[in-house]
């Protein structure tokens, strides 16, 4: 698996940006989604609005994190569930591990967790013996293809039907044409089975309801419906900052996400379930688990220039307008959380520069993330903040140091600026055919490699200035004795 | 009204004829025009790279260099936006600085911005006969709020066609320092709106920013697709 190997920077977008299936299926994909947002937003009226309330409710509930987890732990004993409080994933993933030892079991059916991509759950799982079954179309594919998700919604965005096809041949044992229902009942006949034998069931959690103790999630496929209703054990993993006040929160925050990830006024299934089981139920576990996840988030909320992103709600709307995630997809971030979000939580999360000091880098500063998310979230800001970040705790090169001496001396003296510029102008001929720039000393050369660069003028606007100046003014003259 | 010209670096060292076509304009439109000789960069090229210490000093001098004007106006979306959006917070510890940022912040604006919204004068009576499509640029739309006033400027242009750019809302790759320090990204960026500038079927590629205009037509023409990239101010300039 390539999580094994370490990670090149270079290597992953060289092979990323070769791969023109991945980019012709991440743009049809993201242009899709994109567009479906849209409309689903504007149907709201003013979008804006919404976009307002959902970012006052999830700062506070940020704000006040420690009173509402305090209210949702609470309820969650009360109506009989176990709560267990991760501080590190690993805390996370000996939580689960423990559970499945107590009941001795092998088989684990799971609905979509992005907690369970960032815990690592599934290979520590599987050592144990266990059997993993991702039940989420998408999760199932990649799954079986050893990637990891390529989008936090669209697990399987980069790969199309054909490769799929071929993905599940040779569980099937046998051919399979590729079109979506062959291989849509393909899986749903696999899982169907699965479901009914699967001892403990793991999903993901939307949002918790802090004052009930409800879970929210959503999906597309029921497959989290059956997650949450058949195992008699169930374990549900939630980032400690995912929580809403009570159902009147819920509603607006349901609006935004699936609108924001799908473009769907509601998703096909939204399950709220309180769960374990009580008398008179019809379904759902007997024995539930609330696994709570810190990881850092507690770092996050104490660090006041990054706190927004923990409103973050997972919609994946800043993949779908990001210029960059279009053409490498999500795999060459080499994170769990990749797109413009990715950026942000990643290094904050792992609270490590070293190793992911390459992803504030993945992005032009378009804004189009902070524009798309619906509860606003300054992205583009949080991005450059982290570079801000990596600048004063000395992670970046000398030389780009030195460089940006220079320029502040440079931009900061604008008469030696012009000094530097004639000389510059009278210099680049060397690096001039036809009139235009082609070529040059890094770290332009970075620039020429893919375009040509228009040569200075022989006169700046400072050398113009003076006498564009005499004659404007002798013009006003004019003008004034004209009238 | 004195209007003082924020010339921005790209344009003082690239292309001064922005800065002598906007002076034309507005004296001609009656207005004292001056330029404020200390000026030099509004500091975004460190910003964005995270170099703040470094921005601070450029921002001071650029707030410093308009303090008397009355009024300052960019041909650059990206510019501007920078001062408006990114200043308060630069200076947020620094009391002095911030009020003085917020008064240039108060007095600033881009060139097609100005000319529509505040001189209210968006027919200069050009003629100038092309077709060209507009490529909305990030800073000019995101930050600024700039998505009409350019096009209102054009529409006022005799003999000017406006052929639509698809997907003109991507980024084009340039990204000051990106495009340098990311140069993969930026091609494939780049790469894909040439595509589209090309698709549009116009002859002359037009926006407010010469960063991301020499960006996409730098590569269009090292790529042997010359479509030239025209600021919209050199667009009035050559019908003026």
């Amino acid at each position: 698996m390539s999580e094994n190997k370490p990670y090149d920077m270079q290597e992953a977008l060289d092979k990323a940006l070769k791969d023109d299936f991945l980019r012709m299926a991440t743009r049809r994909a993201t242009d899709k989604l994109r567009h479906q947002k849209l409309d689903a937003a504007n149907q709201l009226g003013d979008w804006e609005e919404w976009r307002e309330a959902g970012e006052k409710i999830r700062n506070q509930v940020i704000l006040n994190l420690d009173y509402y987890l305090k209210q949702l732990i609470e309820n969650v004993e009360k109506n009989g569930g176990h709560v267990h409080l991760a501080k590190t994933p690993q805390d996370a993933v000996n939580a689960v591990q423990e559970i499945f030892q107590k009941h001795n079991a092998k088989t684990l059916i799971k609905s979509k967790s992005m907690i369970s991509e960032e815990i690592h759950l599934n290979p520590v799982l599987e050592k144990d013996g266990v059997e993993v079954i991702e039940t989420d179309l998408g999760e199932y594919i990649v799954q079986i293809a050893h990637e990891p998700p390529s989008h936090i919604i669209v697990p399987a965005m980069h790969k199309n039907r054909d490769q799929i096809a071929k993905l599940f041949e040779p569980i099937a044992g046998h051919s399979l044409t590729s079109d979506t229902p062959t291989l849509t009942k393909f899986a749903r006949g696999k899982m169907r089975k699965k479901f009914l034998n699967g001892e403990i069931g793991i999903s993901g959690c939307n949002f918790a309801v802090a004052d009930t103790g409800t879970i929210a999630m959503v999906t597309n496929e029921g497959n989290g419906r059956m997650v949450s209703t058949l195992p008699k054990v169930q374990i549900t993993l939630m980032g400690m900052e995912r929580i809403v006040p009570s159902f009147k929160e819920l509603g607006v925050m349901l609006n935004l996400l699936a609108r924001s990830a799908t473009g769907q006024r509601l998703s096909a299934y939204t399950t709220l379930y309180t769960p374990p089981r009580r008398e008179g139920d019809v379904d759902g576990p007997e024995e539930w688990h609330l696994v709570i996840l810190d990881h850092n988030r507690s770092e996050i909320l104490g660090d006041p220039d990054f706190r927004a992103s923990l409103r973050c709600i997972r919609c994946g709307s800043c993949f779908n307008v990001c210029p960059v995630y279009r053409q490498i997809g999500g795999h060459a971030y080499g994170s769990v959380y990749a797109g413009p979000i990715g950026i942000v939580i990643t290094p904050l999360l792992e609270q490590d520069y070293e190793k992911w000091g390459h992803l504030p880098y993945f992005s032009s500063i378009c804004g189009a993330c902070a524009e798309a998310c619906p509860v606003r979230i300054p992205l583009h800001d949080l991005i450059v903040k982290h570079r801000d970040r990596k600048v004063l705790t000395g992670q970046t090169s000398a030389i780009e140091h030195q460089a940006f001496r220079a320029y502040r001396y440079y931009f900061t003296h604008p008469k030696v600026l012009r000094h530097f510029v004639h000389w510059g102008a009278r210099m680049q001929f060397v690096f001039m055919r036809r009139g235009r720039i082609v070529m040059g000393p890094p770290p332009l050369a970075n620039w020429l490699k893919s375009r040509y660069l228009t040569p200075l003028p022989r006169q700046t606007f400072d050398d113009l200035w003076p006498m564009l100046e005499r004659r404007l003014k002798k013009i006003e003259l004019q003008r004034g004795e004209q009238k | 009204m004195r209007i003082s010209i924020f010339i921005t670096c790209l344009g003082n060292m690239l292309y001064p004829d922005l800065g002598v076509t906007m002076a034309k304009i507005f004296s001609q439109l009656g207005h004292t025009v001056d330029y404020p000789d200390n000026q030099a960069c509004c500091g975004q090229i460190s910003f964005n790279s995270g170099y703040t210490e470094d921005t601070r000093a450029i921002a001071r001098n650029l707030i410093d260099a308009f303090e008397d004007s009355e009024v300052v106006v960019a041909p650059s979306g990206s510019c501007i936006g920078m001062i408006h959006h990114n200043y308060p917070s630069l200076f947020e510890n620094d009391p002095v600085y911030l009020k003085k940022a917020t008064d240039l912040i108060h007095k600033s604006y881009e060139f097609s911005q100005f000319l529509v919204n505040v001189l209210k004068q968006p027919d200069l009576g050009a003629r100038y006969k092309a077709k060209v499509t507009y490529h909305p640029s990030c800073h000019a739309t995101r930050l600024m709020g700039i998505r009409d006033e350019p096009l209102t400027l054009l529409e006022h242009i005799q003999g000017i066609e406006v052929v639509p750019l698809p997907e003109a809302q991507l980024c084009c790759g340039f990204g000051g320092t990106f495009a340098i320090k990311m140069p993969v990204i930026s091609e494939a960026m780049v790469q894909e709106k040439a595509q589209h500038v090309i698709d549009s079927g116009a002859d002359i590629l037009t926006g407010l920013d010469m960063g991301c205009l020499m960006n996409i037509s730098g590569y269009l023409e090292k790529h042997g697709h010359p479509v030239p990239a025209m600021h919209i101010i050199q667009l009035l300039g050559k019908g003026m």
